[in-house]
């Protein structure tokens, strides 16, 4: 029994799901990303967001499976600061869906001015209603300089508990600094660009399993749905205890994102439309 | 595994063989892409910055101090600290350019 805490099931198919659940997926949350491809009016995000909240669910339901989302305009078309608060504007209205965790994924890209200042006025959204927060930080050559910014954003900001926000996608470079602010650190199990479950294990063995998940960050890309249970493979693999690779994999996100009232790990009853 | 020690469950040996066979392959891997670029006909280019960050990288690995993928992240990663005014394009390279 797994949760993957970080999945974009829009751009998988149900196989996925069904191999999901066959492998003991029972819950997943789906922060709101990038398409692949810049949507060209806010509308757009409107209809991606009933996507997230109304369809997807129900989706996720038919194979046992219990689905959550977060909501927010994604820093990789963040760069129109007059477009973004047009999104952001649709935000609140779908921070009370039942299946909602908070805002997500939010944060920083190239790590530009016009991504900062969207961030920080995500931020006051999430703090304006008491919101967890989901957090994306850069890629690549990006990260490093990405997560300080984005750190020392949340604390001159200061209005949100650090132990209700997640700062996902670290690697060796960025956990400590993650961690040592008192929030918790999601490690994203990639082919190429993000951990392999081998420097994600080493990561646990060198930085505990407090306040830290894993997840597959399954999306349209080069990427893989099963890679959380394959990551608990490899643990046993390892010598890690039964006790150790279900806190990670299963206690931990459910300790997290249980702090949202709307979490569950219980599917609703499928419904066929 | 509250209290991390840095150590792994497993002894070296038994780590050794549990992940050797993997790691000679990205080894080998890497010295193919080298050759590959040795190879390939000649441009005006004579270097790569990335190309130049995997070498850089190899010196690390190779040294006898801990820490060594937290340090070639490091060296791969933009030593800048304040914003950039705007995003030149949606995708990172993968290792900062030479200032």
């Amino acid at each position: 029994m797994y949760i993957d805490p970080h999945i974009h099931m829009v751009s998988r198919t149900t196989d996925d799901y069904a191999r999901m659940a066959a492998a003991g997926c029972v819950a997943v949350t789906e922060p709101a990303f990038w398409a692949g491809f810049d949507r060209s009016s806010a509308a757009g995000f409107q209809d991606y967001f009933r996507q997230l909240t109304d369809s997807e669910p129900r989706r996720a339901a038919a194979y046992g499976i219990a689905h959550h989302a977060w909501i927010c305009i994604n820093p990789k078309e963040a760069e129109d600061h007059g477009f973004a608060r047009e999104v952001m504007s649709m935000i609140p209205a779908f921070l009370s869906r039942p299946n909602v965790l908070g805002v997500g994924e939010i944060g920083l890209n190239r790590n530009s001015k016009t991504e900062l200042a969207v961030f920080e006025e995500h931020l006051e959204i999430a703090a304006q209603h008491n919101s967890l927060v989901l957090i994306h930080t850069p890629h690549l050559e990006d990260k490093l300089k990405g997560t300080r910014l984005i750190l020392d954003a949340i604390a001159a900001h200061g209005k949100i508990n650090p132990a209700r926000i997640l700062v996902d996608h670290v690697e060796e470079h960025t956990v400590r600094m993650v961690l040592d602010r008192g929030m918790w650190a999601g490690m994203t199990l990639y082919p190429d660009t993000k951990c392999t479950a081998a420097r994600a294990i080493d990561i646990m063995e060198m930085h505990g399993t407090e306040r830290i998940w894993i997840n597959s960050a399954g999306d349209w890309g080069h990427s893989d749905p099963l890679a959380v249970p394959k990551a608990v493979v490899s643990m046993r693999a390892r010598g890690h205890t039964a006790a150790d690779i279900h806190k990670i994999s299963f206690d931990n996100p459910r300790a997290f994102l249980s702090q949202s009232g709307n979490f569950s790990v219980n599917a609703p009853r499928p419904t066929i439309s | 595994m509250t209290t991390p020690t840095g150590k792994p469950p497993l002894d070296r040996k038994t780590l050794i063989d549990l992940g050797f066979i993997e790691a000679r392959a990205k080894v080998l891997d890497v010295a193919a892409f080298l050759d590959r670029l040795d190879r390939a006909p000649a441009t005006n280019v004579t270097t790569d910055f990335r190309v130049d960050a995997i070498r850089a990288a190899l010196e690390i690995a190779l040294d006898a101090s801990p820490a060594r993928a937290e340090r070639i992240l490091n060296s791969w990663s933009d030593p800048s600290t304040q914003p950039i005014a705007h995003a030149d394009g949606k995708a990172a390279r993968g290792a900062h350019l030479p200032r």
